[in-house]
């Protein structure tokens, strides 16, 4: 019987490596974590309290004045912005990534070659994607705008990933399925349907939300693909280089807890789909 | 008109690529009978079960089921339902949508199918699991829930790929006579693909031999075993000793041999390699010094009589009509 993992021959007695180890992981965490949560501290900073410490009160004022009318008033409209181009990205992501998920299954003359042209993108700097889509759409005589140009600057971005992801997926689907779909009596439409998409529902929901939140904080393709109204992040960039007050810090706490609230609702759905039907290993008899 | 044969293969051959997997097969199915295709790996018997499903296309030949030529048909339309080796139940479905699957797809209003599935499933006593999704059921009952899935579809032969391998062997030998009750029940032919030619034994009607994308055998288990028509028959189906003698090679059931000699029986002289015993008979391993080998399956009594070890020499004889000459 194989029960736990191993065990070294003084139990209890720990090498000098994992107290090192260790360590070495607590600052990480430090490292990675401590400067968001001096964020959402100072984001309840008092209101005669500046943006670094000492905290000179508390208060939920910075809170109030993003949606006071005035120097913040572009930051909930940016934030509705963000959240449409997020949610488009998401859709076209998951539509794309899924199709060519399913198609690259098969070895198609050319898939070599379609899907490293698919995934370059991925290595090219950032800030020239988005420069070249600048670039070309002045050369076509076209404004560039949310919807046009920034959406297709975060697709080179979040469709190459998304394809990955996919592959993923689809690796750990069983053929079979869908050739019992098949034996039953089901087109291909009701094949995919009843069966292909329900299947790969939770890594479907897992890749939305994945491109969803690359879309969400996207800065470097699209900051010069964008036109002239601002995405969330870039009305960020831009209040930071040009005043300082702890209304940021009440920014980045409210957009955090978006996020956090969008993944683990994400999260949870995923987690019940998987524990309805959590393969267990079969017991005979 | 009623047919003579629930399937024929005429010719059949599949190629990947330049590799050839089923080499011109033809097999004729007898209306009604239990067909187990028996093989090494890479035999070809999967690919000739899923040809005859059509989920592989055929390179040359033709299948016939009940007559009629299905070869370019897709499977929904051949009469054959198929059951795969990890019986490929939909995870995200309940055993009852899995088994109405079928009437689903084909438009069957929901309470019909309901209950038709429930009844399918009362035929495999799975009703109590109706409920149940697929992972929260034993192997055994999964494969339950695959057969009435399939045979809701009331097919005219039933295809199954190596279903029992994945059972524990005590459930394997019980799911076995289940295949067999419900084989004659339905009164329709099963294709079952195994590389157990224990399995093939208990099972066929017609047992067919499989070798290099070739049948080289098809026949009743008995005829296959009595008369084994070559020497990778007699040594895939086991329990005979293959030897070569004066007029070729020959084949001799182990059960036949016996230890010592009488008369002018032809026999094997040398030592003992490997005594087993197992309960009513014991298994007596010999081999020559110049290297041939014979097993000898003596009845317990006999053995414990004058017992021999490891080592000790000993003598394999057989009476000379036991011996069955081999075309190859």
């Amino acid at each position: 019987m194989m029960a736990g993992p191993p065990r070294s021959a003084a139990d209890g007695a720990r090498p000098w490596t994992f107290y090192a180890l260790a360590t070495l992981f607590t600052l990480f965490i430090l490292f990675l974590y401590g400067p968001m949560l001096v964020i959402y501290v100072l984001s309840f900073q008092g209101p005669d309290g500046g943006v670094t410490f000492p905290m000179v009160g508390t208060s939920t004022v910075w809170f109030e004045n993003i949606v006071k009318p005035g120097q913040m008033a572009n930051i909930p409209v940016s934030f509705e912005r963000s959240i449409s181009l997020a949610a488009l990205v998401s859709v076209l992501t998951v539509v794309f990534s899924v199709s060519a998920g399913l198609g690259f299954r098969r070895n198609f003359p050319g898939s070599g070659v379609l899907f490293y042209l698919a995934v370059a993108s991925l290595v090219m700097p950032s800030l020239l994607v988005g420069f070249g889509i600048a670039l070309g759409f002045r050369f076509l005589g076209w404004d560039t705008s949310l919807f046009t140009s920034a959406l297709g600057a975060q697709l080179t971005w979040t469709l190459p990933f998304g394809l990955f992801a996919m592959f993923a997926v689809v690796n750990r689907f069983n053929r079979s399925w869908e050739e019992a779909a098949t034996d039953l009596g089901a087109s291909a439409w009701q094949r995919l349907r009843l069966v292909t998409l329900p299947i790969l529902l939770p890594g479907i929901l897992g890749l939305a939300m994945g491109a969803f939140t690359l879309s969400y904080d996207e800065y470097a393709r699209t900051t010069l693909a964008i036109g002239p109204k601002n995405t969330l992040p870039l009305e960020i960039y831009a209040l930071i280089s040009s005043a300082t007050s702890p209304v940021l810090f009440a920014i980045g706490t409210v957009t955090t807890a978006a996020s956090f609230l969008l993944i683990s609702i994400t999260l949870f759905v995923i987690f019940r789909l998987q524990r309805r039907r959590a393969l267990l290993v079969p017991k005979e008899g | 008109m009623t047919s003579r044969y629930d399937v024929e293969l005429v010719q059949v051959t599949k190629r990947y690529g330049t590799a050839v997997a089923v080499d011109g097969i033809s097999l004729r199915v007898p209306k009604a009978s239990y067909c187990c295709l028996l093989g090494p790996s890479g035999c070809g018997k999967t690919s000739t079960l899923r040809m005859i499903a059509g989920h592989e296309a055929i390179s040359d030949g033709d299948i016939l089921i009940q007559d009629l030529n299905v070869s370019n048909l897709p499977s929904v339309r051949r009469g054959t339902s198929m059951m795969f080796q990890n019986y490929a139940l939909f995870p995200h479905i309940s055993c009852l949508d899995n088994v109405a699957f079928s009437l689903r797809v084909r438009g069957v209003p929901k309470k019909e199918r309901n209950a038709k599935a429930q009844q399918y499933l009362d035929l495999v006593h799975m009703s109590d699991f109706a409920k149940r999704l697929p992972s929260q059921l034993s192997g055994g009952q999964q494969q339950r829930v695959a057969l009435a899935r399939s045979l809701i579809t009331r097919p005219k032969v039933l295809l199954l790929d190596e279903p029992l391998s994945a059972l524990d062997p005590f459930l394997r030998v019980r799911m076995r006579e289940e295949l067999k009750r419900l084989q004659r029940e339905l009164g329709i032919s099963f294709i079952h693909v195994t590389h157990s030619q224990e399995e093939a034994m208990a099972l066929a009607d017609l047992m067919v031999v499989m070798e290099d994308g070739h049948i080289r055998q098809a026949d009743t288990p008995r005829a296959v075993f009595e008369e084994p028509a070559s020497a990778f028959i007699a040594r895939f189906i086991g329990g005979h000793n293959v030897l070569p003698w004066e007029s070729g090679m020959i084949a001799v059931r182990a059960d036949r041999c016996s230890l010592g000699g009488t008369g002018d029986d032809p026999r094997l002289a040398g030592h003992v390699t490997a005594v087993e015993y197992q309960g009513p008979v014991v298994r007596v391993a010999v081999a020559t010094d110049a290297g041939l080998e014979a097993v000898a399956v003596v009845s317990d009594r006999d053995f414990y009589r004058s017992p021999v070890g490891p080592g000790d020499a000993a003598t394999v004889s057989w009476s000379q009509n036991e011996a069955h000459l081999l075309a190859h």
